[in-house]
């Protein structure tokens, strides 16, 4: 990277926030993506949007690339660059900058860590709900940029059902404002909607406004055992179906019910197929006529355990097995390959069997655990790097998996983003017009290319 | 180093929201996450140790809050003490830490020698003399860093003073041997006492055997694995375990210790015996809690509590203390928040990296005075040394104390 280049960005945002020695670079050469390293040419951290708007200008000028990173949890090599390029951080813009109680929005820098924006304004008496794995730590720019989603999708929705505004540094430094406070808004394009999702191709969020509900007033937590798989993914369908939208619907198998209970021991039965965790919130009159529901639904479906949690301290206890499942499973092997396919909810049942079959099939250990409500699993293949030949074996049932998710009606990323890992299953998804539609619409935001190039397609 | 520690590390970044110098700086290099990849990249001989790569490493405080947030089970912080440790075996260590780590701290005669003058120094008025002229200023920052930190010493060292067996009171429950800490002895010996009496009260006989010696943590800090391997044999033999119910202490950073001699000696009888006796104070009185609360009298006070390093992410005990802070009638127990986070005195961190220690410590105070309490209270020697300083400094009104004095005060105040 030219010197004169590197020179200009510390100009911009100050010679500490500029990095280049070799190990800056090193640790900026991942994120939280499996087996994927590249080191970035220079690494800064503007301190506010007109920083990120400089740079930009300065990079478009020079032709350099761009890729926004927040704290660097993407799971799909989203955050790195493979070309040498600029890696722009934006942790240090983090600031909560309003909790509008009038209109109900929040409007942050895009490096608030989401839990943050969460205790701001739960302690408020409201809630912004999603809760993205990684929420102690992703930034709610990254998680714009992924649209992330989390344990309370299937009631809730994920943060593209909250994003209202959005204050984004386009590749050429200019900034462009879409949406705002308001409920309705349908002057022109929804360019909202477009940019969320964008994986830091498109534009890099400066501010965010989010849209934020009344928190619910309780809630109520139930942990179920299935000996039968298909008994509990029936039971998942005719809760919905029964009207009942449980806040979370968890799903743990077989594989990972062991990984637990061998870490945890927190007593779960080794002979069941499944593990249900559920949660349902709102007015008390509300939950508690739920959890009667769903009680006489698990019971119907011959579940042979049922625990209502008593108490906030007992909640916490029934939901360990589903907090632990990824560390349980992460701690079986050095190596952790954690998927995100989703299918129609009416679908699970068949995509665990396909999951434990295709595992087999190629000697492989894969937990799945996840979203059941809303069909989105976390196949996760615990393996180690150095064994290129088992690494091969994963990678070959990974592609079969996504296949068939996508012949059920599914999709290849339920809220991890395509990045680099998903790039090759793409095509298979959204056929070669999505392809053209999407590319067209890359070169209408950044015809120079860029902002985080080789990303997505 | 075992490489397989480094590749379990899955990049996740839970440790992040979690390590004090990625608070203070968001820079991944001052992560345990980048630490990691740092020491990994090493081995694997992608970078090499320059000046500015063990700067990097050495703005660890190694209080290993990233080992309770991470998921997989890797230890960051005690990974790259590790690594520092290889390394400096080779190459030494800097005059200061040789001086204080190895050849003093873990050495009782020695350090209670070595604090005799200064305790003359303190009597005779020549502290205040030294302090009110400047004269610190002459000598190198380090030193004056370190006077600064000095407290008040007691008149003499408890190890020398305290009865070496102390009677249960009422009806003998069993035995425990305490393992008085060098700092306790020396510098917080009111606090030891009290726990000494706490226990006593509760109906334990009290052994307190005068020829003990250091735990072996400064050697540990001062990557010295022999000096530890020699206190673990020393103290193991000294408390002839089955003589006691439990060994205890009021020093988080000794219990740390002591509960892994089985660990430092490969998992020899005698020391795994000994370490899984080893329970740090507030875990013997929780477990009493009962009995305790009987003896306990009102105080109205306003608490919060500081969870040193070496006893919540060392040892996992968090929900002990609190709980006999609440046991005293009348306590407005208010919670800290980042509790959990280290205060910056870190061993001999403080001295060295005075900088981020400052600014770790600047967060813990802003956190304290959020709170409104006018005590605030630890278990730790290092922390109370700390942020006593700190809080006479920039929030006189908050008092430092150990939990066990809190308690003593409980139990002999009127009413």
């Amino acid at each position: 990277m030219e010197k004169t280049f590197i020179k200009a960005l510390s100009d911009i945002v100050g010679e500490s926030y500029t990095l280049t020695d070799k190990e800056s670079l090193a640790c900026y050469g991942y994120d939280s993506t499996p087996e994927l390293e590249s080191k970035p040419g220079v690494v800064v951290l503007p301190g506010n949007l007109e920083e990120i708007s400089r740079i930009m200008a300065l990079a478009h000028d020079a032709g350099v690339r761009v890729t926004p990173r927040g704290s660097g949890t993407n799971l799909s090599g989203g955050s790195i660059s493979f070309d040498a390029g600029v890696i722009l951080q934006t942790s240090r813009m983090n600031r909560i900058l309003e909790i509008d109680e009038e209109n109900l929005t929040a409007t942050v820098e895009t490096g608030v860590v989401t839990s943050a924006l969460h205790r701001e304004v739960e302690a408020k008496g409201l809630f912004y709900p999603p809760d993205p794995g990684s929420m102690n730590i992703s930034t709610m720019g990254g998680n714009v940029a992924e649209n992330s989603g989390g344990l309370r999708g299937l009631k809730y929705g994920v943060t593209d059902d909250y994003v209202m505004g959005l204050k984004t540094v386009l590749a050429n430094g200019e900034l462009l404002k879409t949406g705002g406070k308001v409920v309705k808004d349908v002057a022109g394009y929804n360019l909202n909607q477009l940019l969320v999702s964008s994986e830091g191709t498109l534009g890099i969020f400066g501010e965010i406004t989010v849209k934020l509900i009344p928190k619910p007033k309780t809630k109520k937590t139930m942990l179920v055992h299935f000996p039968q798989l298909e008994m509990a993914a029936l039971t998942v369908s005719h809760i919905i179906a029964a009207r009942i939208i449980p806040a979370t619907l968890e799903f743990l198998d077989r594989v990972t019910i062991k990984c637990v209970e061998d870490y945890a021991h927190v007593g779960l039965p080794l002979d069941v197929d499944a593990v249900l965790l559920i949660e349902v919130d709102g007015h008390p009159a509300q939950v508690e006529e739920d959890a009667e529901g769903i009680r006489q639904i698990c019971e119907r479906h011959n579940c042979s355990f049922f625990q209502t949690a008593a108490s906030a301290d007992e909640a916490l206890k029934l939901a360990t097995a589903r907090r632990v499942a990824l560390s349980a499973l992460a701690r079986v092997k050095p190596t952790t390959i954690l998927e995100d396919a989703t299918v129609p909810r009416s679908c699970i049942a068949p995509m665990v069997k396909l999951i434990q079959e295709t595992a087999k099939k190629y000697n492989l250990t894969i937990g799945t655990f996840g979203h059941a409500g809303d069909g989105n699993l976390h196949p996760t293949c615990l393996t180690d790097e150095r064994d290129q030949d088992e690494i091969k074996r994963a990678h070959a049932a990974f592609g079969e998996i996504f296949d068939a998710t996508i012949a059920m009606g599914g999709t290849i990323t339920g809220e991890h983003g395509v990045g680099v890992a998903k790039k090759k299953y793409l095509p298979k998804l959204v056929g070669e017009s999505g392809i053209k539609v999407m590319r067209g619409i890359k070169g209408a935001f950044d015809p120079k290319g860029i902002l985080n190039p080789g990303k997505i397609f | 180093m075992d490489y397989v520690k480094l590749i379990n590390c899955m990049r996740c970044g839970m440790c992040l929201p979690h390590c004090p110098t990625y608070k203070e700086t968001f820079l991944e290099t001052a992560s345990p996450r980048g630490r990691v990849a740092l020491v990994r990249k090493f081995q694997e001989g992608e970078l090499v140790d320059t000046e500015q790569f063990l700067e990097y490493v050495s703005l660890c405080l190694d209080c290993q809050a990233c080992a309770s947030a991470c998921p997989c089970g890797v230890n960051a912080g005690e990974l790259v003490a590790e690594f520092r440790c290889e390394k400096k075996s080779g190459q030494g260590l800097s005059i200061i830490e040789n001086a204080i780590l190895r050849q003093l701290v873990p050495h009782p005669d020695r350090l209670e020698a070595a604090t005799a003058p200064l305790r003359l120094y303190q009597l005779s008025g020549l502290q205040k003399l030294v302090r009110s002229l400047g004269l610190m200023k002459m000598f190198p920052a380090a030193l004056g860093r370190m006077e600064s930190l000095l407290p008040t010493l007691p008149d003499a060292p408890l190890r020398k003073t305290i009865d070496e067996v102390t009677p249960a009171q009422g009806t003998e429950k069993g035995t425990v041997g305490f393992f008085l800490g060098c700092v306790m002895s020396l510098i917080f010996s009111e606090a030891s006492l009290a726990t000494v009496e706490l226990l006593s009260s509760l109906g334990y006989k009290v052994v307190t055997p005068k020829d003990q010696k250091c735990c072996g943590a400064p050697n540990m800090l001062g990557h010295d694995f022999e000096g530890v391997k020699q206190a673990a044999r020393f103290n193991t033999d000294l408390f002839e375990s089955a003589a006691y119910d439990f060994i205890v202490t009021d020093c988080g950073g000794c219990g740390a210790e002591l509960k892994k001699y089985g660990h430092h000696l490969d998992g020899e009888e005698k020391a795994t015996a000994f370490s899984s006796k080893v329970r740090d104070i507030s875990e013997i009185l929780a477990s009493e809690s009962a009995a305790l609360k009987e003896k306990l009298k009102p105080l109205n006070l306003k608490v919060t509590y500081h969870d040193p390093c070496h006893i919540a992410h060392c040892q996992g005990i968090r929900s002990q203390p609190r709980a006999l802070i609440n046991l005293i009638p009348g306590i407005d127990f208010r919670e800290l928040p980042e509790a959990d986070a280290c205060c910056g005195s870190a061993g001999t961190y403080n001295i060295e990296k005075p900088e981020m220690s400052d600014r770790v410590l600047a967060r813990k105070l802003a956190n304290v005075e959020k709170t409104g309490a006018d005590y605030l209270v630890t278990g730790n020697p290092g922390c109370l040394l700390q942020l006593k300083k700190a809080m006479a400094e920039q929030l006189p009104q908050v008092k430092v104390i150990h939990v066990t004095e809190l308690l003593q005060m409980s139990m002999n105040a009127k009413g």
